[in-house]
């Protein structure tokens, strides 16, 4: 049964017809075409699927969509200026923390909350952060020398 | 143009270029196969095999088909041509035909307008099986079997490759020996694990056309298995290939879920997507062999090898997949870095009743390898010599050729050796720390691209690049390279670039598409740099002499003495005296409008004439010795890296962040393969079909990497590159084997290594009374 939904998505009211069943992965990639958000394994397992619900990092596959009623969700796209990158991107492109880059919105979005909360983390910290988010590509290496990067940087987030 | 000298250093070249998709896949725009709508797009589900081994008596759809909303059902006998991605052996199918072979065979499919939808229609086929006897121990298989897996199995067995090889004299060289060694290595399947499930959209146009989309690694392969299984001809299928999250030889085979999508395309003339969800993706697998092996190693006193003996057993699963190249890879991957007199290999590659085997990163050769290093630290052990001074000893000459007529050129393997040596401290390290901490040395050797190209015609090149100027200045590039992350596109634009002397941003690879790319033949073997970069190159000086041309009109200076600056044609020895590039380029264009340049690649000629002698044969090879720097706490057994000094030959590196990214990649591949990650499985059924039971290592448990990168340039790499995809990750495994040795005393025969494992290895030489450096 199809109810309205409504919440805050990158800062703007968005109200859509919603079934009580609905993931708020499948809303926010099939309703709302906010693709930036990846589907890696719908069990909470990868990290790929990362979103800011009120500031927290959160887990949009394990999440019903109706527990994000009524709050504020930033995606990738929420996070990205409307020119260039944020300092987390930025850092992300200059240190080749991507790669095949399926994951990388997930990271992102980990670590701008990570550094919205704590702007000066510790190695330990942010290895802590991004251990719910799985990277075949990189080895984590540079991943984590950009989020120490952009820690540094002055306009972070 | 004349032949200009090499310059030893290039303008972007060697330097660290950021990936050119960078900003898209950090802001969540890059666009993945999974990204894609199309209007009145159906959802395409898979009924798969609960049954590892069963002949199929009847599938009812009817009802499925009944149902509203329901587009399509398909069964195996729509589309039963054989497929495969060795021509010599094609013995797949897109659904089951007959029989199914293990547990996650296709065997109906759905087309429907939404998921739910299609669940429903998936439960209502009703299918019957007569149950088949199931072969999960490829040992059983060796012999001959009431009920062949495939009926091409060998003599009535379950084997689908036996590769029996002998150079040299191997018993002789045995028994004049002075030292012998052997080592039985015990592998695990382990699963390529990427972040991007499998997936593929197709659509069928009322123009008689069919256009795919796929998360594939080899955009040719598909191209052409589509075209066998469907029945139509090449030029009447697109396929495109989106930004690809991760393959490490998972998505190069065509896959039977590729097919199917396209085939419910063409059923309903609606576009379909067929997303697998991550059980499907572990089931689909392809991943690295489970294998069995075992080496016997003869050495002279002096610490000469005289011979190897090696056999293997490799579970192929229920397909042959590349199984051809792997029963022959882990036999001749043993050939390098050292040189070796004698060699014998048996190896056999069998069908059971378990998700396919297949390509993997290093594949066919991180097993093998593995073995013959952990067998060398025995065999340097014994004979009292440090294991660097073993290695060192017997390394390859450049430009020699091995005992089964491998073609070696460039190598910088001793560099390798004395880097990781130095920069490790070896020599105050080794047998020298504390009881529960260790070093180890483990060294690698992979081909630089296979020589022997999975190709309709071998005459053809193996890669084509074109490039298209016109006015505006901007350099398209059209290849069927496959970037999937390795930064092969980044490399593609610096190369050209690089050669025209233009800035990186006036240079955009076209997205793969065959019907604008060039063939290549994808990402596998490590084969890209090499090959994609030599055309490239070839394209791009077409190119350059084309615009030095048009400047030379402009100028009045003969061509001779004109050379590409920055963005200017300029005077040999008097660069103030330049005309600009976009004067350059309208000049030339004057002829012919836009320029066309078009550059390929095909290796050479190479290798002895015996059956099987192009297995492994490549245009050139990679080098590494790492050392790994452990620590095992002996009450728990668990095991923490702590440093891998990386020492690789790639010959020069062109783009030094993505060959450390490789680096770095492969490395945690090999620490996951090595500390835990496994196809576990009870008979036939896989247990843990998900990334939280089959667990890739997580950041922290990741060590200090130094890369050491003291490769010389090779003679026909690409500006004297080659490969650092695949090889970095085989040195990593028998590094960290040795320097769990080094620390606690005990042989890892049997991966992954995990904590119970260890700890009963160690307990084992508690109990025989051995100590180890005190412990």
């Amino acid at each position: 049964m199809s109810k309205p939904w409504s919440a805050r998505v990158n800062g703007h009211p968005v109200t859509t017809a919603c079934p009580d069943e609905r993931i708020l992965l499948d809303l926010l990639r099939e309703d709302l075409n906010l693709t930036g958000t990846k589907r890696g394994c719908d069990l909470g397992t990868c990290g790929c699927c990362t979103v800011v619900i009120d500031g927290r990092a959160t887990l949009s596959c394990l999440t019903l969509a109706r527990l994000a009623e009524g709050r504020s969700i930033t995606t990738i796209e929420g996070l990205t200026p409307s020119t260039g990158l944020n300092p987390v991107q930025q850092a992300f492109v200059d240190h080749g923390a991507t790669q095949c880059g399926f994951c990388t919105p997930g990271f992102v979005v980990t670590a701008c909350a990570l550094l919205a909360e704590k702007p000066h983390p510790t190695r330990k910290e942010i290895e802590l952060a991004v251990s719910g988010n799985l990277c075949r590509c990189t080895g984590y290496t540079k991943i984590i020398e950009a989020i120490e990067t952009a820690a540094r940087s002055p306009g972070s987030r | 143009m004349t032949v200009s000298e090499r310059p030893t250093e290039y303008r972007l070249l060697g330097g660290r270029i950021p990936y050119i998709e960078g900003p898209l896949k950090v802001s969540g725009r890059a666009e993945y196969t999974d990204d894609i709508k199309r209007p009145g797009m159906l959802v395409g589900r898979l009924l798969r095999s609960p049954w590892p081994h069963a002949r199929i008596r009847s599938i009812d759809v009817a009802k499925a088909r009944a149902m509203p909303g329901v587009f399509c059902v398909l069964t195996g006998e729509k589309y039963p041509t054989p497929f495969g991605v060795l021509p010599i052996t094609h013995d797949e199918t897109a659904l089951a035909v007959g029989k199914t072979r293990y547990i996650g065979d296709i065997v109906a499919a759905v087309a429907a307008t939404d998921e739910p939808t299609a669940e429903r229609a998936l439960a209502a086929i009703d299918v019957e099986v007569d149950v088949l006897p199931e072969y999960n121990d490829p040992k059983v298989g060796l012999e001959k079997v009431l009920e062949p897996i495939h009926a091409r199995g060998l003599n009535g067995t379950n084997i689908q490759k036996e590769v029996v090889q002998h150079f040299g004299d191997v018993d002789a060289a045995f028994a004049q020996a002075a030292v012998q060694v052997r080592f039985r290595g015990n592998f695990a399947g382990v699963t390529h694990a990427f972040t991007e499930p499998l997936v593929t959209v197709a659509e069928a146009t009322p123009d008689g056309r069919l256009t795919v989309w796929s998360a594939t690694q080899v955009p040719h392969y598909l191209h052409r298995s589509l075209s066998e299984v469907l029945g139509l001809p090449m030029h009447r299928i697109r396929v495109i290939k989106p930004e690809v999250g991760g393959g490490f030889g998972g998505k190069s085979d065509p896959l039977p879920h590729e097919i199917v999508c396209a085939a419910l395309a063409l059923e309903t003339g609606r576009p379909v997507k067929v997303l697998l969800d991550r059980e499907d993706v572990f089931l689909t697998n392809h991943g690295r062999h489970p294998t069995q092996n075992e080496v016997r190693i003869a050495a002279a006193e002096d610490g000469r090898l005289l011979a190897y003996d090696i056999e293997a057993v490799i579970d192929g699963g229920a397909w042959s997949s590349f199984g051809t190249v792997t029963t022959y890879y882990n036999g001749v991957l043993a050939m390098g870095p050292y040189r070796i007199p004698n060699f014998r290999y048996r190896g056999r590659r069998v069908y059971t009743n378990k998700p396919p085997s297949g390509a993997m990163r290093a594949h066919g050769g991180t097993n093998i390898r593995y073995s013959v290093e952990v067998a060398l630290d025995l065999l340097a052990e014994k004979l009292g010599v440090d294991p660097f001074d073993l290695r060192d000893r017997n390394a390859l000459p450049a430009h020699s050729t091995t005992v089964n007529q491998f073609r070696i050129t460039s190598t910088s393997f001793r560099q390798c050796l004395s880097a990781a040596r130095e920069r490790s401290e070896w020599n105050a390290r080794f047998r020298k720390l504390p009881y529960g901490e260790g070093v180890g040395l483990g060294c690698g050797f992979y081909i630089s691209g296979s020589n022997s190209p999975i190709h309709f015609t071998p005459k053809m090149p193996q890669t084509t690049v074109h490039l298209k100027v016109d006015m505006d200045g901007g350099i398209a590039v059209h290849s069927m390279q496959a970037d999937i992350g390795q930064g092969s596109n980044t490399l593609l634009a610096a190369i050209v670039a690089e050669v025209v002397g233009v800035d990186l941003s006036r240079v955009h690879v076209v997205r793969v598409d065959s019907d604008v790319s060039p063939i290549d033949i994808g990402s596998y073997s490590s084969r890209v740099t090499f090959m994609m970069g030599n055309a490239a190159r070839r394209a791009a000086e077409e190119l350059r002499d084309q615009l030095i041309a048009g400047a030379s009109q402009v100028s009045g200076y003969p061509v001779e003495q004109l050379e590409v600056g920055f963005e200017r044609i300029q005077v040999r020895h008097r660069p103030d005296i330049a005309v600009s590039y976009l004067d350059a380029l309208h000049r030339a264009m004057e002829k012919g409008g836009a320029l066309l340049t078009s550059g390929a690649y095909n290796s050479p000629p190479i290798g002895g004439t015996f059956k099987g002698a192009r297995a492994g044969t490549a245009p050139a090879y990679s080098f590494g010795a790492y050392v790994a720097h452990v620590r095992v706490d002996p009450e728990t057994g668990v095991l923490t890296p702590i440093k891998i000094w990386a020492a690789f030959d790639c010959g020069r590196v062109l783009n030094r962040l993505a060959v450390e990214g490789q680096i770095e990649g492969s490395i945690h591949m090999g620490l996951g393969q090595f500390l835990g990650e496994s196809m576990n499985y009870r008979g036939s059924r896989l247990l843990n079909p998900s990334l939280l039971e089959y667990k890739i290592p997580m950041p922290e448990q990741m060590p200090e990497i130094e890369c050491l990168l003291v490769g010389e340039d090779d003679p026909e790499g690409p500006f004297g590159a080659k490969e650092a995809g695949e090889g970095p990750l085989i040195a990593t495994l028998p590094a960290l084997a040795n320097a769990v040795y080094d620390a606690v005393g005990v042989r890892c025969s049997t991966l992954p290594v995990t904590p119970d494992r260890l700890l009963r290895l160690i307990d084992e030489r508690a109990e025989s009374g051995l100590t180890w450096k005190g412990g």
